[in-house]
């Protein structure tokens, strides 16, 4: 689904995160890893895929999911 | 070879009383009840309409990302453990010197509940990935020995009622066996849901007393019918002796000896005649080296059943002989904070412990009439002043299963 800007993701992925482990919006940032820079375990990840599919409307299989490592390429995975 | 002794530093609770141990003893003090109404709509398909649900919310203290991935019992715990090692002054503990003992009778039963809800509703994906670390019975255990990184051990021993005093128990033997310097021990449970409460009901196990929540409580009434399910935690900081005066710690009192037995009778009705009850006790008081005349207070295990209060009674008389028991004073704290299952060994150990501080014994409230076959002196409706000295108190618990705990508290 291509019409979700990458603003409107942004901000959707920085609420995710904040709803799930509490870490400030502001920080959720494209240039951000989400196990190093985010500290996020695995099983929040799950989570965080889970909330994202059903915000913006695309499924992000589970074999895809590890080589999400940065909030751009999640970015970049719901606009494809 | 003397036995190493151990002593209690620090205190956590979060009861239908209070949320903490400060509020929850003064309303022990104060004879005041914590059950209420419950407010969802399903207690109207139950025969019961009440409980005691904990007086202050895990959301007022822990924040919403970590309860989402906590179980209720969990996040019990973490708070009363957190009270408990604040108030023994943050202890300095090598991380492989410091262990955990953290039980619940049921574990985490809401969390399989809910998610089960949520599975058949919308599918296995919407599980969450957190229902596992959350369910197990020993997750309170493990949560608050990562977040107090006890490397020496964490258990959780699982003995119904029982439990968080067999936790206790455990923590004892735990520093006496080497294992450890210092143990945060204690248990939790959060189980208010309808089907806990129709599975008690359906044993006739629950008091019904729907017309007045606040006196159906009533250990040693001649009217009980029954307990009055509750919900919370509580938490000790046991600490070798010697391991607190070098830091200068407070000591609350000695956590002097430990009993365990179990009747062999029956899987949920208590031996009438009280036999394993008493030696759990008279196996605390050898552990401790205390004679029965030492003993000046109980805190009992009485819940408000017609089938366990008064054999109870009994196995207290045969445990500390007819001159001992004459002269000691009982109580059941039941009777304000409602059965907290799981938590109850360690809140009531809390109360035992503080009557031996403070020197007030809390009563036991809602006895209209006592029951004529009571055998021993009950503390009815206002404190009771405590004899100074070197004196001491014994908290017992008993669960389901025939499990029989007995912790016997040596004044400091």
């Amino acid at each position: 689904m291509a019409d979700h800007s990458e603003q409107d993701i942004l901000k959707g992925l920085g609420e995710i995160v904040e709803e799930i482990v509490g870490t400030d919006p502001a920080e959720v940032t494209p240039e951000k890893t989400f196990v190093d820079d985010l500290d996020i375990d695995s099983l929040s990840m799950v989570e965080i895929a889970v909330a994202a599919q059903d915000k913006f409307g695309v499924e992000i299989p589970d074999d895809q999911l590890k080589d999400l490592k940065t909030v751009q390429d999640v970015i970049n995975f719901i606009q494809k | 070879m003397s036995k190493t002794d151990v002593v209690v530093t620090g205190l956590g609770a979060t009861t239908p009383l209070g949320g903490d141990v400060a509020t929850t003893w003064s309303a022990l003090l104060d004879g005041r009840s914590g059950i209420s109404m419950l407010p969802e709509d399903w207690h109207e398909k139950l025969p019961v309409h009440f409980a005691g649900r904990i007086a202050q919310e895990p959301s007022e203290k822990l924040p919403r990302p970590r309860l989402r991935r906590l179980d209720r019992t969990q996040q019990f715990a973490l708070i009363a453990a957190q009270e408990a090692w604040g108030h023994a002054g943050t202890p300095d503990v090598d991380p492989l010197r410091l262990g955990v003992v953290v039980s619940s009778g049921i574990g985490g039963i809401l969390t399989i509940l809910e998610q089960y809800d949520t599975f058949r509703e919308k599918g296995w994906k919407r599980v969450s990935p957190f229902t596992v670390p959350m369910l197990m019975p020993n997750s309170p255990a493990a949560a608050v020995a990562l977040e107090f990184t006890a490397r020496a051990g964490a258990h959780a021993p699982v003995s119904a009622c029982a439990s968080s005093a067999e936790a206790i128990a455990n923590g004892v033997d735990m520093i006496r066996a080497g294992r450890a310097d210092v143990v945060i021990a204690g248990g939790t449970e959060a189980a208010i849901h309808p089907l806990n409460i129709a599975s008690f009901a359906s044993m006739r196990a629950l008091s019904t007393r729907n017309e007045d929540p606040q006196t159906a409580s009533r250990p040693w009434d001649k009217d009980r019918d029954g307990f009055v399910m509750g919900e919370g935690a509580g938490i000790l900081v046991l600490e070798s002796a010697e391991h607190a005066a070098k830091r200068g710690a407070h000591v609350y009192a000695h956590a002097a000896g430990v009993g365990y037995t179990d009747d062999a009778h029956d899987i949920v009705m208590p031996d009438p005649e009280g036999a394993g009850q008493a030696r759990a006790i008279t196996q605390a008081l050898a552990d401790a080296d205390l004679k029965p005349s030492d003993i000046v207070h109980v805190n009992a295990h009485a819940t408000s059943t017609p089938a366990g209060d008064v054999g109870e009674t009994r196995a207290i008389r045969t445990a500390l002989g007819d001159s001992a028991a004459d002269r000691v004073a009982v109580t059941s704290t039941k009777s304000m904070t409602g059965h907290l299952l799981g938590g109850a060994g360690a809140v009531e150990s809390i109360a035992t412990i503080l009557a031996l501080h403070e020197g007030q014994i809390p009563p036991t409230i809602n006895i209209s009439e006592l029951d004529p076959e009571v055998a021993v002196d009950i503390v009815r409706d206002k404190p009771r002043e405590m004899p100074s000295g070197d004196v001491a108190a014994v908290n017992e618990s008993f669960g389901f299963g025939g499990h029989n705990i007995a912790v016997a508290f040596r004044r400091a």
